[in-house]
């Protein structure tokens, strides 16, 4: 296996303790709650998907949680994201509803965009998140765009756009990063790397394997960060968000990461190796954060347990209201074209 | 009341909506350089002075300052975004098809994208690669509003009317019609001049202008090709032909009322266009007019466009290459006896 340096799993840590004990515990099972509301989510809209109930394609983030959790946690409500076909987490994250997601993936009028989204373009103004953009790289322009308003308004607000490994060959990340860097833009760039470009390994694709590094080029500061702590993810995310805030953004996140799903649809990841794969499942974000949790002294195993039993619960409920949520109308294929 | 070329009036237009709404800003390449060109054809000159920090000179990045323009119009501005010649927006199109476009679609109905995208178009000694007709290639997206604009009046109306429309629309500009001075002047332009008004005025966004009236055939044609239609209109009537000249003005939508009231008079429609035939804005519209006032038809549509081929350098293949009044009045006196 030919494993780019930056992208060599660090050790299956507990990750840095003087984190875990900074935050008071409602703030922990907060994270740890959206990190297995996501995974379940996900593994449940996986089965509706192969079931044949649920239409369209789908993107997972199994295994990427802490990457969304950790930085959508740094930022305000107000705040914005920018997301990208593989978008259910990072909605989830900002703080989308369950229901409003699951009738969106139904094709229902209820669906947070009406049914007129769906899974790749999920999103929700209200909340801070624009649609999820498909095209790879295409959001990155846009939410240097979206920093460049907030600066000219003269508003507090930050963007954080999400983006994958594969969108660093784009041309779109090299023109909007550097005019983000040019005109000091709060735009924290976060890129989830997780190794692979629909199939093709980074090592393929990138001479040199470090994306963080990319940042000095445009002159100004990147860091990679262990994707899989969620806790570490969010303390990067609020030093960006930080500098953002005073004027001296962008900051590009580099966010070491795995999938653990297929890119799309029934794909069985085949070129994925096998002990890559075991590496990185003995590192899941979820795991760890749990272990690293019961590491303090009032969170408990029946602490978790009832988040899990919780997450079950909304997503049962959400699922049973979305299969009878309503269908649009024809007239409706007409109407949201213009303002 | 003053008389103006249209580089003068977009440059006023622009001006007046930066004072009436601090939402707007320009964002291109070269358009507030000190001591530069005010854009490639003058549009902007002086703005930067105006409106300090409003004018933003970008790198040459045609498809990333378009997605900004897109995302800073998401979030309440109001861009007026260009590239120095239409054929660059090519590399501009995902911003403006994907995601422009679309966002208002496939959020339901909840965001805006009120931006402004002006593009310079037409065949001008410059080769193949500065020259293309491009509004082709956007009229049959959904969701986008184009315009074309072939007189001074109508550059300043449609400018005001697009920074204040919630929509992405795209001003086409032809590079002969300008009337940019000095430097930046260009071999073979026509006069497009205007008497313009003091005050403020729109031009609605989806309505053809009729330019002159007449009876025995309708001409049809935007950008330059309006002007052309309009001397041929001169010479055809000198026959005793009597030409009804449309400036379509409006791509997308196009104004089937005002263009099938024409038709209905005429029953001959001979439609014009700079760019290659094949799949032109013309056959748009010739079958447009088939499923509205084909009954009125006496005779079958006809088209003059340029050749099928890409724009050639040389001046005597360049004058081949696109329709000229000649040609117009020919196939409209071969339509206007049939």
């Amino acid at each position: 296996m030919n494993l780019p340096a930056s992208s060599l799993p660090p050790a299956p840590a507990v990750g840095d303790a003087s984190l875990l004990h900074r935050h008071d515990r409602d703030f922990l099972l907060g994270l740890y709650e959206r990190l297995v509301l996501i995974r379940e989510f996900e593994e449940r809209v996986k089965f509706l998907f192969l079931e044949g109930t649920m239409p369209g394609t789908i993107h997972q983030c199994q295994g990427q949680e802490a990457t969304a959790v950790g930085v959508c946690a740094a930022l305000q409500a107000d705040d914005f994201i920018t997301s990208t076909f593989r978008g259910h987490g990072h909605a989830l994250a900002k703080g989308l509803t369950v229901q409003e997601m699951l009738d969106e993936l139904f094709g229902a009028t209820t669906g947070c965009c009406k049914g007129k989204g769906g899974s790749m373009h999920l999103g929700n103004m209200a909340k801070g998140m624009v649609p999820g953009i498909a095209i790879v790289a295409g959001g990155i322009p846009l939410a240097a765009g979206m920093a460049l308003a907030f600066k000219l308004q003269r508003r507090p607000q930050v963007v954080a756009c999400f983006f994958g490994d594969g969108a660093v060959a784009e041309g779109a990340f090299h023109e909007g990063v550097n005019m983000a860097a040019l005109w000091n833009l709060p735009v924290v760039l976060v890129c989830e790397n997780n190794l692979y470009g629909a199939s093709t390994r980074i090592d393929k694709v990138m001479k040199h394997p470090c994306v963080a590094a990319r940042a000095a080029a445009y002159g100004f500061r990147g860091e990679t960060v262990d994707g899989n702590d969620v806790l570490a993810v969010h303390a990067a995310a609020q030093r960006a968000v930080a500098e953002c805030r005073a004027g001296q953004g962008p900051v590009l996140l580099e966010l070491l990461t795995y999938r653990r799903t297929g890119h799309s649809r029934r794909d069985a990841c085949h070129y994925q190796a096998k002990d890559e794969r075991e590496a990185w499942f003995a590192r899941d974000p979820i795991e760890r954060f749990g272990a690293q949790l019961l590491g303090r002294s009032d969170v408990s195993a029946a602490d978790l347990a009832a988040v899990k039993a919780r997450v079950e619960q909304q997503i049962q409920t959400g699922v049973e209201r979305a299969r009878q949520a309503p269908q649009p109308t024809i007239a409706d294929l007409t109407t949201d074209v213009f303002a | 009341m003053k008389r103006q070329g249209i580089a003068e009036a977009l440059r006023d237009g622009i001006a007046e909506e930066m004072t009436r709404d601090p939402s707007v800003f320009c964002i291109g390449e070269d358009i507030g350089v000190p001591g530069g060109w005010g854009g490639a054809f003058t549009v902007t000159l002086g703005l930067a002075e105006k409106f300090p920090g409003r004018v933003i000179d970008t790198p040459i990045a045609e498809l990333g300052f378009t997605g900004m323009a897109v995302g800073a119009a998401m979030m309440g501005m109001r861009p007026i975004a260009d590239v120095q010649y239409g054929d660059f927006l090519f590399l501009a199109s995902d911003q403006l098809i994907n995601n422009a476009a679309k966002m208002r679609y496939m959020s339901g109905g909840t965001v805006k994208v009120p931006m402004v995208m002006r593009a310079p178009i037409g065949a001008t000694g410059r080769g193949s690669q500065h020259a293309q007709s491009m509004e082709r290639y956007f009229i049959g997206v959904p969701g986008l509003k184009v315009v074309a604009v072939s007189t001074a009046y109508d550059a300043k109306g449609v400018l005001k009317a697009a920074v204040r429309d919630d929509n992405p629309v795209m001003i086409f500009e032809h590079k002969l019609l300008y009337g940019s001075k000095g430097a930046r002047a260009e071999p073979g332009a026509v006069d497009a001049t205007s008497e313009i008004p003091d005050g403020d005025y729109v031009v609605p966004l989806d309505r053809a202008a009729v330019r002159r009236e007449g009876k025995h055939v309708t001409l049809l044609g935007w950008l330059l090709m309006a002007h052309y239609a309009m001397a041929a209109a001169d010479l055809l009537a000198a026959e005793g032909i009597e030409a009804e000249v449309i400036d379509v003005r409006s791509l997308s939508p196009i104004d089937y009322d005002t263009i099938g009231a024409s038709v209905r008079k005429t029953g001959r429609v001979l439609l014009v266009e700079e760019g290659p035939k094949t799949g032109g804005v013309s056959a748009e519209i010739a079958a447009g007019l088939m499923e509205h006032c084909a009954d009125s038809l006496m005779a079958p549509i006809v088209r003059v466009a340029s050749a099928d081929v890409p724009v050639p350098f040389t001046p005597v293949l360049e004058n081949a290459y696109r329709p000229d009044v000649a040609r117009i009045v020919a196939a409209a006196r071969r339509l206007a006896q049939s």
